[in-house]
């Protein structure tokens, strides 16, 4: 039925079967609209977020999909500035899931706002002092950047790319790619450290401050640093579940091997900056404000010593000295827990960097808070990964993203005929 | 001609050995400054209470026991070393919330903000309440509102403003009588409320004012801690949190050691260095 706008000798499902997958995925992502609906026209009183626990569940989302989006900006540095033409075979893959990270990202901060339509004083009435101006300006920028990105790879659509123009524009677009890579890896210096600066400035807040480096807090490169790690595992992992999915193979190992190595040693170089941080803090910093470790972990329900090291060892140093190690990262199941066990570390760090902050009482008289989020955050938080499932499907199935694929499944595709 | 020029830095004073907790302070506050309450008030993490009554206790048992109640409103923070970067002021996004160089006071601009509650999350007073829901009076309530304070609406951020329409009619009615403003001309609600008098409220820069002879507040930098400055020289006299550096103008007073030691953190053998220098140490924030 869809036939045409097939690229050229590539297998497809049948589309009746593509169009349930789609219809399966698309009522989740109704489900999503309607709480996003809710919170719009009856307001933030549709979570379960209050005056201390100011932050909802998709604002740890918002920053776990920033973080895993990294391995957008990282890979195309790699590609186009360090001309590592290995990875030119995952590089439409990467900007895709970075596309689909940063358009949900300003999704969810459109829908947590508690005045929708005055979203753009961000930029209108911008203090230069707040990170999170300079997190508004650079993720929109970024977005635009990623937009151009993907655009090449629409326009070699199989029926776009008969027109002429759209055909030399994609041609074009990509002989200056390496400009717009530039540039995003520029910006994504500036808001991925500019959204760990939103924690390490908060000097009320003993659990998230952190000293300068320069001009700003430490946790700015931190935060730069660990989304060009554990980027690339995102990229690897939903690689994998695509593959998984379709049945076929579409990247080469050579890549993926590539790809894991990079980020093997990206996360363990950023495990012993972040082991130094945090000895640093529980030892220097947090004393210097009157507060032990034990303050942060104990006495409540949830936040316990268990976060910080499945944080910083299990899903940190793990993930990293196995994709280190040749024989761990090139055995595919081994690389599968390390991609795993790697993007629940940087989720795991988002969510104690934005979450944990809010919880720990300050005062000496203050309690813990503790919340449950609301079907409604529930619902908004996996509207951008339903949204991102039908966008990868349709990019799949209708856009040449893979260019390997037809290589890879050439021997199965003749053996099954 | 031209009258009000000097720098004011209005503070507060409250002396928690005269408080009672009789709550009178909120309900002065709520009704001075048009602050809406819920239909179901049941669930207090998202009532709005610009100055809210803690409850503080020395955790000894009967007959020992000993209870204070320590009234929070916004602390007007100046921030590290004085610079006037509050917590709040230096993360809003969008100046909608900034610092008053002429004042002192940490202002709130209700329509320009656009609810991000970064605010909230830097300030660690809990000060910082957010709009959950539109602002509902009973009926006929609403002909009581204050005509000198906006309602806010659903989805910002609000806060304890020291009642700076207060200041706004003092200084208007000065400067139409060519004078400066004089002590008692602005007063905050909860001073005037206060029916022990427990909250005294004036210029820390005016050293005729009530305020600034009881809290004696050192202009220099904390030697060992130079985040802090306008530490209190009176050893009664004592900020919350007053080490990180937040340099808040609302300042507590108590006879009780246990209560001036309830207002920061301590390492353990911290406070025992400190406790009888509290308010002249200069190693200790």
């Amino acid at each position: 039925m869809d036939s045409a706008l097939i690229p050229e000798g590539a297998k497809r499902c049948e589309f009746p079967k593509f169009m349930l997958g789609i219809a399966v995925v698309g009522a989740v992502l109704l489900w999503g609209v309607y709480a996003m609906f809710l919170c719009w026209f009856k307001g933030l009183n549709q979570t379960n977020m209050n005056d201390y626990y100011g932050f909802a569940l998709w604002i740890w989302a918002d920053l776990a999909v920033i973080a895993i989006g990294g391995g957008a900006f990282f890979t195309g540095l790699l590609k186009y500035i360090f001309k590592i033409d290995e990875l030119k075979n995952i590089i439409n893959f990467a900007v895709i899931i970075g596309f689909i990270c940063y358009s949900s990202a300003l999704l969810i901060l459109a829908i947590d706002i508690g005045q929708p339509l005055r979203g753009w004083f961000i930029f209108w009435h911008a203090n230069v002092h707040s990170m999170l101006t300079e997190v508004a300006y650079c993720l929109s920028c970024y977005f635009a950047v990623l937009t151009i990105e993907f655009i090449p790879n629409i326009l070699e659509n199989r029926q776009l790319n008969k027109v002429s123009f759209f055909h030399h524009l994609a041609h074009n677009m990509h002989g200056v790619m390496a400009i717009f890579a530039a540039t995003g890896a520029f910006l994504s210096f500036f808001h991925q450290g500019s959204l760990g600066g939103v924690a390490g400035v908060m000097f009320g807040r003993p659990f998230a401050v952190r000293e300068s480096l320069l001009i700003w807090p430490w946790t700015f490169f931190l935060f730069t640093w660990s989304a060009a790690a554990f980027g690339p595992c995102f990229t690897l992992l939903v690689t994998k579940i695509t593959e998984a999915i379709t049945g076929k193979k579409l990247v080469g190992d050579k890549t993926v091997h590539l790809l894991a190595k990079i980020s093997g040693w990206m996360i363990t170089t950023y495990m012993v900056a972040k082991i130094i941080d945090t000895i640093y803090w529980a030892t220097v910093t947090a004393p210097s404000l009157g507060f032990t470790l034990d303050h942060f972990y104990s006495n409540n329900a949830f936040y316990g010593y268990w976060i910080l090291f499945a944080e910083l060892i299990v899903c940190g140093l793990v993930p990293g000295l196995m994709l280190v190690v040749k024989s761990t990262r090139e055995n595919p199941k081994m690389r599968l827990i390390a991609i795993i066990l790697g993007v629940i570390g940087v989720c795991l760090n988002r969510w104690v960097m934005v979450l944990q902050v809010f919880a720990v009482p300050v005062m000496s008289f203050d309690n813990w808070a503790l919340y449950i989020p609301s079907w409604q955050e529930v619902a908004t938080t996996v509207l951008p990964v339903a949204y991102g499932i039908i966008l990868i499907a349709v990019s799949y199935r209708y856009l040449p993203v893979f260019p390997q694929e037809l290589e890879l499944n050439k021997p199965a595709e003749a053996a099954a005929e | 001609m031209i009258h009000n020029t000097k720098a004011h830095k209005f503070g507060m004073l409250i002396d928690l050995d005269k408080c009672t907790g009789c709550g009178s302070c909120m309900v002065s506050c709520m009704a001075e400054n048009n602050v809406p309450f819920k239909e179901d008030e049941s669930r207090k993490k998202d009532s709005i209470t610009w100055m809210r009554v803690y409850k503080l206790t020395n955790g000894k048992s009967f007959p020992d026991t000993e209870v204070v109640y320590m009234p929070r409103p916004c602390q007007h923070c100046s921030g590290i070393g004085d610079h006037g970067h509050s917590p709040c002021v230096s993360v809003c996004p969008a100046t909608a919330t900034d610092y008053g160089y002429d004042t002192g006071i940490v202002s709130q601009i209700y329509t320009r903000c656009f609810g991000c509650r970064y605010c909230m999350g830097a300030c660690p007073y809990h000060a910082r309440y957010f709009n959950w829901w539109d602002p509902k009076w009973p009926e006929g309530m609403e002909n009581y509102l204050s005509p000198n304070v906006s309602p806010r609406m659903r989805g910002v951020v609000e806060k304890c403003s020291f009642c700076y329409h207060r200041y706004q009619l003092a200084k208007d009615k000065a400067y139409a009588e060519e004078r400066e403003i004089e002590e008692m001309e602005y007063q905050t609600a909860c001073t005037t409320a206060c029916p022990a008098g427990a909250i005294t409220f004036g210029d820390l820069n005016n050293p005729a004012h009530k305020v600034t002879q009881i809290v004696k507040p050192d202009p220099h930098p904390v030697p060992g801690n130079p985040k802090v400055v306008g530490k209190s020289r009176n050893p009664k006299v004592f900020r919350l949190l007053e080490r990180l550096g937040t340099n808040t103008k609302v300042y507590y007073m108590s006879e009780r050691e246990w209560v001036r030691k309830a207002g920061d953190n301590y390492l353990d053998g911290e406070w025992d260095k400190v406790k009888n220098h509290h308010g002249a140490e200069t190693s200790h924030g």
